[in-house]
């Protein structure tokens, strides 16, 4: 039994039950979000153990990790700030908040702050168009949303994970 | 010109392409019945060997079908043809199929446009390294831009992408990813042909990469398949990088001597400074022959060339003087040879290796019968005159077999021992063939099988004569679960046609013996021999073993002593000094000859040395495991002083008044096909007839099938069995139970790369090889303290090595799995010690 | 019976508490599904009804859904029906309100276009952002099993549905169903050459139907009330009500259910309270992302949003996410922003959209940072067009859709931008 199956027996044993017996491969990301709950990133050696598990090649778990967005091999921010910046956002002033956020962290898009606790990334259309601007927040436990975003809203929230950290 | 493919199908439609009006079967895709009728739609993406993917959009054609009144449902005509409705948008002639009256354009400017365009894109991305590629002069790319693309980029060639451009993916093959065009070939090629999906895209959009996982890069048996179909220069193999430009090469047809498929490969040479002007061998690619190895080979066929080292050959005859070989003349060693020969009479032993020619056996045959000595072959497997009489039925092609046909694996990892078996019956298994396994441990092979009986080691031959309902002789209590057993023999019974391999896993001498028989046996019991696509093929582990038994050598239980007793013994291309007790005994052996290419183990100790060529050297014809005769051809010169085996025999054989033919080895042949009835029919001539191939490949549209070479040289031709309808009697037998005196039972297994003189010696194959080791079951290894990775010691028979430990779940317990020519001598299974360091 | 009265999906506009299961009994909620399953009737029937009542599809394409149920090959077992929940269309935000809001009623629809097509399994295929509704859907899921509702022999029949979540990791591409397909099977979500369709061929080589959240959620109201009823709603060809998702510069955007056929300009000016700080209106996407700019003049806001007036003003109506353009946008700058989506989205599989994609976006960047000349215009424009037609899904289709229309439309702001 692999480190990750050991770590997580029961979910993957559920996430496996969703698939025919045959067709294992499909639990490939469901198994990539489970690796990621650690440290909001996939090792390569979780990528041997999905690919032991579902009986694929590590080749085969790797290409998934780099073909969709959401599944990162490098470690973050804890917290990953995705904000919309795609043509409906921006129609609605996203660009300016996402400069104005980057300023006042004092990092650019796609930098990770010195204590490792937010990066800020630009990404497409997160269908929250009409409640711009808006970002998602990505961190080990999974994808959340926060809308309607002023740029002082977002640095509250910073502060509050900054304190939940420091506990 | 369809008849390659109208066997598959019924029904044939009528189609116009280019105004040409052809007739082909029904589902053919555009691409492929264009290229029937001889017309070129270039493709980057499609391969004729793989599902359409209808990627790079390069095949475009303009497709229009007759227009039917909508309520009558009547073809409309107009001046009496039907009326022709063209779509709006072109077509990818690779993912759209023929129909009745379909009409496609592939000339008009609107087509040239889209094909333009959809190379100014590619070109996009694409470096212009032309100039110093190793594709270059045979890359469709490069072919394609010059018929269709524009000339000049409309690109800022500022902004092409700049990557990397020696990427090694694994020892074999290298990655230019600045050249890639993400055609996904060599990703389909692993996935869908091989099933081994080891290298495969990362990212997507423009910055798709081929990468590989897995330890080591590119595991693969079959990586430089994948650098024949990269349609550009993307990928290349380690051996032939920056070697030489491709119109600078001859080619000459060869048969790869790695295993007893015998694929067909065509060796490219070039005469070179760096080799003090030589003509040397550049590369090995395959050569089409769909009923052998398609146009694939596995890379130790590929890279085994690399072996061959010029300094290290024999090229000179030598004589013994005391402690010391010193040269002689070619005169003085024959005169000296024959003499005590002659000495020797019936005395005499001729002991050969599994990789000379079907010419060289026969006349150290004909010489052995002479002097009434004994033909003894080196080798620790039999079968060869079962194979003989219930061989594969002439006509026999595996690519035939689906549906309704069964294949049985017995004793055999059929992708260690003989590559490109395994992917055939793969393929069969893919097309609905059953195939049943029966092997002590899991496989490749397991993946595509319907059954799979898992034995112990010991009991192939007990489960195959169960198989065919023997009442009697079965003694050993059957473990393996009997309803799994008695449904495979059911599915196997009631097969249209069925074929067995049996191989050597696990096996010596007279456990293959034993299981030959049962082989046999069963396939007559079940009716399955005489016909086509039915029969016995026995996995040998050397080229020509097939053909050494056709020409009457057999090999020995009691080597030892035969050459121990024996006044002279003539050895011919094999090393028996390299396993201990045949050294022990040559040494008592009055007089030893050697003949062979490198200076071995016994020729050290041999008294006359005789300098042999290699097989690219010479000509002559091997027999494959299913008993197809081929020919292969001199690619390059021999060394001023060698002679072909065959020639040396004939030599010796005149000084003792019998005359050999040795003039040339298709004269060899007539002389065998006299007196070997299966090849009576057979000669130089008719073993070089070919017949149309599908798919077409290996013509001016490298694009196509890729670099593969078309088959002009020769198809080879199978031989019928002896026998074809007789039955096969099997006298009650009692499997002789493995005896396991310690805790531990060693057995021999074959692994392709093993610590043998061809991956040794060839640089390139060299960092595939493994350090010796022995493969134990986990438990087992927990008890003993060991853990994977770590140095053993083990001793089997009297002999003490250290070795890795690996270790394998899914291995029965007690069992020791030893590689053969892996670092630690073994030939039958038996007693084995290991202590943990 | 079930009470509708403006909206057919929204309808938690009417009923706030109706993502509460016993509201959505109470309403009458899952008496179709039981009716369905425990009367045992002929899936055949089922078909017809959606058939009947004129539904397409609302992921985009507009295909007429019971047609495409009537292809599911009934020679191959199993059935499978994907929820294509996938909503990743730029300017696309209904099918996560209606699944938020009104689960039960999306649930409900499901299982009874489950039934219809004679599937067992659902794979719900959730873009993966969409995590946290993921989440409350597996609650649901539970509770529903818990309630009988899902499961083996349900209502005292032989019948077994199971409902499951899958959830995407950022690819807009696995939109696209077959493209969606791949990446449910575990692969890279690159599209698939069709033929054959999913309904002959689908997940696991098995007969399958995709459907957006959209399109299903109509079934259990459609089959509950009759065809008829759905035909009354929207325009003769364009049948029922259609969720409008409306962005960019307008003073309310949001989710507006409207009859299809309703004019551009009721949706803009009526429900979207008109454009941000009163300016003139400039141009409509329909489609996202993916849309044609059209012309916002009056022929244009009066032409009624359905399939089939749209294409008269030069565009499509997709998705039906209306992204609204002022005087301030500058379409240079747009067709910018497209291109980059577009070459972020490209999954690589086919030459034309990915190196075209790629081409398309750095000769817009050279025309917006000045450095550009009429020459990269017009080598822009042909590299659309060279891409059109040559693709081998739709995105790459979609990719062209705004730079074409832009320096068509609108040749003054690329004047502006390029040195002369
Ligand atoms: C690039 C691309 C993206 C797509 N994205 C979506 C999407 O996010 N959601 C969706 O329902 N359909 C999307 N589609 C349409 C689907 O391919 C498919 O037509 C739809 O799911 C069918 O469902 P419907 O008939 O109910 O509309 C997309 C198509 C393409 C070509
Ligand atoms: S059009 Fe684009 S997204 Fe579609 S297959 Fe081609 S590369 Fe992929
Ligand atoms: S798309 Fe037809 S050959 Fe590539």
């Amino acid at each position: 039994m692999n480190a990750l199956l050991e770590k997580h027996t029961k979910d993957i044993e559920d996430i496996l039950k969703k698939y025919p017996e045959d067709q294992k491969r499909s639990a490939v990301m469901p198994l990539l979000y489970v690796a990621m709950r650690e440290n909001g990133f996939v090792s390569k050696q979780d990528m041997y153990d999905i690919a032991e598990i579902i009986k694929v090649s590590a080749t085969q778990v790797a290409s998934i990790v780099g073909f969709y967005t959401l599944y990162h091999d490098k470690e973050g921010g804890k917290h990953r700030v995705q904000v919309c910046n795609d043509l409906p956002c921006a129609l609605r002033g996203s660009g300016e908040y996402l400069e104005k956020l980057c300023e006042n962290i004092g990092i650019k898009v796609g930098e990770t702050t010195e204590d490792g606790l937010v990066s800020v990334e630009s990404v497409m259309c997160l269908a929250g168009c009409d409640k711009a601007p808006m970002f998602q927040e990505q961190n080990p436990d999974g994808v959340f949303y926060h809308e309607d975003q002023t740029v002082e809203s977002t640095l509250e929230l910073i502060e509050q994970w900054r304190k939940q950290e420091a506990k | 010109m369809t008849e390659v493919l109208e066997e598959k199908t019924t029904k044939l439609v009528n189609l116009t392409i280019d105004n040409l009006e052809i007739t082909a079967p029904e589902g053919t895709l555009i691409v492929d019945a264009a290229k029937l009728a001889g017309i070129d739609i270039p493709v980057f993406c499609y391969h004729p060997k793989m599902e359409p993917v209808g990627m790079c959009r390069m095949c475009l054609v303009d497709v229009g079908m007759p227009m039917r009144d909508r309520d009558t449902g009547e073809t409309i005509m107009e001046k009496g043809k039907p009326k022709i409705q063209f779509g709006r948008e072109l077509q990818t002639g690779c993912t759209v199929s023929v129909s009745e009256g379909m009409v496609v354009v592939g000339y008009t400017e609107k087509v040239k446009k889209g094909r333009q365009d959809i190379l100014e894109f590619l070109l996009s991305s694409h470096p212009l390294d032309c100039p110093i590629c190793d594709k270059g002069g045979e890359c469709p790319l490069q072919n394609l831009t010059i018929g269709y693309g524009s000339g000049e980029s409309r690109f800022d060639l500022e902004e092409k992408q700049h990557l990397a451009k020696h990427v090694p993916l694994g020892d074999l093959i290298w990655l230019d990813r600045e050249r890639c065009i993400q055609c996904a070939r060599c990703t389909r090629f692993q996935d869908e042909i091989v099933d081994q999906p080891v290298i495969g895209f990362q990212n997507r959009g423009r910055k798709l990469q081929i990468v590989t996982f897995s330890e080591p890069g590119f595991d693969s048996y079959w990586s430089g398949n994948t650098s024949d179909i990269c349609p550009v220069g993307a990928l290349t193999t380690a051996d032939f990088r920056f070697g030489a430009r491709p119109w600078e090469m001859q080619a000459s047809a060869s048969v790869c001597n790695q295993c007893s498929v015998n694929c067909n490969i065509t060796f490219n040479t070039r005469r070179e400074a760096k080799s003090g002007g030589d003509l040397v061998i550049k590369r090995a690619m395959p050569r089409q022959n769909e009923e052998v190895n398609e146009v694939w080979l596995c890379d130790k066929g590929r890279f085994a060339y690399t072996s061959v080292k010029k300094d290290d050959r024999l090229t000179q005859p030598l004589i013994r003087e005391g402690e010391t070989l010193v040269e002689t003349t070619w005169e003085k060693a024959l005169d000296l040879v024959a003499e005590k020969a002659k000495e020797a009479g019936k005395e005499m032993v001729s002991l050969v290796g599994g990789r000379l020619s079907n010419e060289d056996y026969f006349n150290i045959n004909q010489l052995t019968a002479h002097l009434g000595g004994k033909s003894l072959l080196n080798s620790e497997m039999a079968g060869g005159d079962l194979v003989s009489q219930v061989g594969l039925g002439t006509g026999s092609n595996i690519a035939d077999m689906g549906q309704g046909d069964a294949i049985l694996i017995v004793a055999s990892d059929l992708e260690e021992e003989a590559p490109l078996f395994w992917l055939r019956v793969k393929q069969a298994a893919e097309r609905g063939a059953e195939v049943i396994i029966a092997n002590a441990r899991e496989t490749r092979a397991d993946r595509f099988a319907k059954y799979k009986i898992r034995i112990a080691f010991g009991q192939e031959t007990a489960v195959i004569l169960s198989m065919a309902g023997a009442k009697e002789g079965i003694a050993v209590e059957f473990l393996a679960d009997d309803a799994k057993v008695k449904a495979a023999a059911k599915v196997f019974s009631e097969a249209n046609n069925a074929v067995i391999y049996y191989g050597s896993d696990g096996l010596g001498l007279s456990g293959s013996e034993e299981l030959s028989k049962a082989c046999a046996f069963l396939l007559s019991e079940t009716k399955h021999t005489g016909r086509p696509n039915n029969g016995l093929v026995a996995v040998w582990n050397k080229a020509n073993l097939q053909g050494a038994w056709d020409m009457g050598f057999r090999p020995s239980e009691t080597l030892a002593a035969d050459l121990k007793n024996a006044k002279f013994a003539y050895v011919v291309g094999n090393d028996p000094a390299s396993k201990d007790i045949l050294e022990k005994s040559l040494k008592d052996t009055d007089f030893v000859v050697v003949q062979d290419v490198r200076l071995s183990e016994t020729a050290e100790i041999a008294d006359v040395v005789l300098p042999a060529q290699v097989y690219t050297e010479r000509e002559g014809t091997y027999t494959s495991a299913e008993r197809r005769v081929q020919r292969f051809y001199p690619a390059v010169p021999a060394p001023e002083m060698t002679k072909p085996d065959y020639k040396i025999t004939a030599k010796i054989a005149k000084r003792l008044d019998l005359s050999l033919e040795k003039i040339a080895a298709s004269l060899v042949f007539l002389d065998l096909a006299e007196k070997v009835a299966d090849y009576a029919e057979l000669d130089y001539v008719r073993l070089a007839e070919v017949t149309e191939q599908w798919p077409i490949i290996g013509r001016d549209d490298l694009f196509y099938g890729g670099t593969s070479y078309q088959n002009t040289q020769g198809l080879g031709k199978q031989i019928s069995p002896a026998i074809e309808t007789e039955t096969i009697k099997y006298e009650a037998f009692v499997p002789s139970v493995l005896s396991k005196k310690d805790e531990f039972l060693a057995v021999p297994v074959t692994t392709l790369y093993d610590r043998g003189s061809t991956m040794l010696s060839s640089e390139v194959l060299q960092p595939r090889i493994a350090d010796p080791y022995v493969i134990l079951n986990t438990a087992d290894a927990e008890k003993l303290g060991v853990e994977a990775g770590v140095q053993i010691s083990v001793k089997l028979n009297g002999k003490t090595a250290n070795v890795t430990a690996k270790l394998d779940d899914s291995l029965a317990k007690g069992i020791v799995l030893v590689p053969r020519s892996m670092g630690i001598p073994i030939s039958d299974p038996g007693s084995i010690t290991i202590k943990a360091k | 019976m079930s009470k509708v009265d403006k909206h057919i999906l929204l309808r938690h506009h009417e009923i706030p508490d109706i993502a509460n299961i016993k509201t959505y009994q109470a309403d009458g909620g899952f008496e179709t599904f039981r009716k369905v399953v425990s009367t045992k009737m002929d899936p055949v029937e089922l078909k017809n009804i959606v058939h009947d009542s004129g539904l397409r599809g609302r992921g985009g394409a507009g295909f007429p859904t019971g047609l495409k149920w009537k292809f599911v090959d009934d020679n191959n077992w199993p059935h499978y029906l994907v929820v294509n929940a996938d909503e990743s269309e730029p300017g696309t935000f209904k099918d996560r309100e209606i699944m938020e809001k009104n689960p039960w009623q999306f649930f409900e629809g499901i299982m009874v276009s489950a039934y219809a097509i004679s599937a067992n399994d659902i794979y719900i295929y959730l873009r993966g952002e969409f995590w946290e509704l993921a989440h409350v859907l597996d609650e649901q899921i539970e509770l529903m099993k818990k309630e009988g509702l899902l499961g083996k022999n349900l209502f005292g029949t032989e019948y077994e549905l199971n409902i499951f979540t899958h959830l995407g990791a950022g690819a807009y591409i696995c939109g696209e169903e077959t493209a969606l397909l791949e990446s449910l099977e575990g692969k890279m979500g690159q599209p698939r050459v069709r033929p054959p369709f999913p309904p002959a061929v689908g997940l696991y080589a098995k007969p399958t139907v995709v459907n957006n959240v959209e399109t299903l959620a109509n079934v259990s109201l459609i089959v509950e009330k009759g065809a008829n009823w759905y035909r009354k709603f929207g325009t003769e060809k364009s049948a029922g009500t259609k969720v409008f998702s409306l962005s960019g510069r307008v003073k309310n955007p949001g989710n507006y259910e409207l009859p299809l056929g309703t004019p551009f300009r009721e949706l803009i000016y009526e429900h979207g309270g008109g454009i941000i700080d009163d300016r003139p209106i400039k141009g409509i996407m329909a489609a996202g992302a993916s849309s044609s700019i059209i012309v916002a003049d009056d022929k244009a806001l009066d032409t009624p949003m359905d399939y089939e007036s749209v294409p008269d003003v030069g565009a499509q109506l997709g998705s039906a996410s209306v992204i609204i353009l002022d005087d301030t946008v500058d379409m240079s700058w747009l067709i910018n922003k497209t291109t980059h989506f577009f070459k972020h989205e490209s999954c690589g599989k086919c030459t034309p959209c990915r190196e075209g994609a790629f081409w398309m976006t750095s000769l817009t960047e050279r025309i917006r940072s000045k450095k550009g000349t009429m020459e990269d215009v017009i080598l822009l424009e042909d590299v659309a067009k060279n891409i059109k037609g040559k693709t081998l899904c739709a995105l790459g289709e979609f990719s062209t859709e705004a730079v074409l229309s832009a320096i068509e439309r609108f040749p003054d702001d690329f004047d502006a931008q390029v040195n002369k």
